[in-house]
């Protein structure tokens, strides 16, 4: 693998693989914490709908990636706050139109569609210098948002209502939030592509949920995992001559198992002294 | 500003069409001590709601320290009902009780010196102070009421309100927490809401009976009419005569 480092590519898939840490370990601890998993996987299958618009439209299809999956953000968060449709029904529909449309704009699109498959499943080793600059540039939204608005959002994930009375603008907040989850989407697509991109926003915060009960530590502790996670299963994947955004993911699945077998061992243990 | 803590006049509230309050009328001067009983789905939290701004009258006027409902929002102090969040969140006695200051402390901002203070203060009147690094879910029920009640008085507020506030708190536990709120109610008006009557009989000044409609006569005199009118069904008086021979004298016999 050492050796492997002089290639452009692999150094650039190092960096790809920290920057998702960084957001996938910031982002997915409110995920966790919130039990939003599903608002954010039906955010990352409709913003397949973006990938294919912009494949349609012959620009990035990173960029229609992002204007999709803010869209359906927001269209997740209005219709399940603003009307009485049930929150998972708005995730279900949405999830699927987005899927629906990026096929449909694929089909209409003169040609063979080059890359496709590294939108779906990912390809860390095709991340491009210009993919790089994006993810910085999202991964620094993600976090100066983070950091700006750390008490408002603790504030919500705990208790909403509470906030509301005490004069946080939650509903908003809420928005924002289901955005920056759109934004990390869009940071990971590329390592491990759309339908895949639910593990990384799950996986490492819930790993290191088992080893803290404070909500910075349990993002650095995140942001740690999905390092061990990207580096990991990008080696191991090198050295067996596997799908690069599979093996990431298998890789942290078998962290968090491993994290889940420790922990229930040690509350044994505490128990028995 | 007429000095009244709270005026509600003829105030309803419908949820689809169905009316939850009807026609509300109630006032609470300095320092009063309301307690409301009534069945569950009388409308009890959507009465406090109401008076927190996160309601919206149908029809009705409401004043809450002389202004409209949320604009008043950071002079109460709300105690939610316990169940209604995840006891297992990853979060600090502290960082719950500061949260109470995060209005005051502003958007963007950190904690001042004086958020602090104040969270040290209302930790230290709850005497909860020797926990405050604690992960709020390894508490008992008592114990987290009471950082609740802190994180509401953070503020310095002028009305407390407390919704269900016995119902986590263990028997042997009530005596002290009916302690706590006789000393609150020094500082503050209170309403407290329960279905618990001897809950609601123990220490406070005023009681009222809620199932849609309100039976009120601003004192602490209840007929059996008013319970029966509100419960709809006979309820019998089993909390009369207790307040004045609380649990705290009460020995405990362990005879297990």
């Amino acid at each position: 693998m050492i050796d492997a480092l002089q290639y452009e590519f692999v150094r650039n898939a190092l960096i790809a693989g920290l920057l998702a840490s960084i957001a996938c370990g910031v982002i997915g601890v409110y995920v966790v914490v919130n039990r939003i998993v599903f608002i954010s996987g039906g955010i990352a299958h409709a913003s397949f709908g973006g990938i294919g618009l912009g494949y349609f439209l012959g620009i990035n299809p990173i960029l229609g990636a992002v204007l999709f999956s803010l869209a359906s953000a927001l269209g997740i968060g209005v219709l399940s706050k603003r009307t009485k449709l049930a929150e998972d029904i708005a995730i279900g529909v949405l999830w699927a139109i987005g899927m629906a449309l990026g096929i449909i704009f694929i089909g209409l699109t003169p040609g063979y569609a080059p890359d496709l498959f590294s939108y779906l499943f990912g390809d860390i080793l095709l991340v491009s210098h210009s993919d790089i600059i994006m993810m910085l540039i999202l991964d620094v939204v993600i976090v100066s948002a983070v950091s700006l608005l750390y008490k408002e959002f603790l504030a919500l994930s705990f208790d909403e209502e509470f906030g509301t009375v005490v004069g946080i603008p939650a509903e908003r907040l809420y928005y924002l939030l289901l955005c920056l989850i759109a934004l990390s989407v869009v940071v990971l697509i590329k390592v491990v592509g759309v339908i895949l991109v639910i593990a990384l926003l799950t996986i490492p915060a819930a790993t290191s949920r088992q080893f803290t009960h404070n909500l910075k530590k349990m993002m650095l502790l995140s942001v740690l995992f999905g390092v061990i996670c990207a580096v990991g299963g990008l080696w191991l994947s090198y050295e067996l001559d596997l799908a690069s955004g599979a093996t990431i993911v298998l890789v942290s699945g078998v962290l968090f198992l491993v994290s889940l077998a420790f922990s229930r061992l040690r509350r044994r243990r505490r128990q028995g002294v | 500003m007429t000095g009244k803590i709270i005026e509600l006049e003829d105030v309803w509230v419908h949820y689809d069409g169905m009316p939850i309050l009807e026609g509300i009328n109630l006032s609470l001067n300095q320092n009063d001590f309301l307690g409301i009983i009534g069945p569950n789905g009388g409308g009890k939290t959507t009465l406090l709601k109401v008076i927190l701004g996160l309601v919206k009258p149908s029809r009705g006027k409401v004043l809450v320290l002389g202004h409209i409902p949320g604009e008043s929002r950071k002079l109460l102090g709300y105690v939610p009902q316990y169940s209604l969040f995840d006891h297992d969140f990853p979060i600090s006695v502290w960082e719950v009780v500061l949260m109470g200051r995060s209005g005051q402390a502003g958007l963007f901002r950190r904690y001042s010196k004086e958020d602090k203070e104040k969270a040290l203060q209302a930790l230290e009147m709850v005497e909860m102070l020797d926990y405050k690094e604690r992960q709020i879910g390894k508490l008992s029920g008592g114990e987290q009421q009471r950082v609740f009640i802190a994180r509401a008085l953070t503020t310095e507020p002028m009305l407390l309100l407390l919704d269900e506030p016995t119902a986590s708190i263990d028997t042997p536990m009530q005596a002290g927490f009916y302690e706590l709120l006789e000393r609150l109610k020094q500082r503050m008006a209170i309403i407290l809401v329960s279905h618990d009557i001897g809950a609601v009989s123990v220490c406070v000044d005023k009681i009222a009976c809620l199932n849609h409609r309100l039976f009120y006569h601003n004192s602490r005199e209840i007929s059996a009419e008013d319970i029966e009118a509100a419960y709809q069904c006979p309820v019998e008086l089993i909390a009369h005569g207790v307040p004045h021979r609380v649990l705290k004298e009460h020995p405990r016999d362990r005879s297990l």
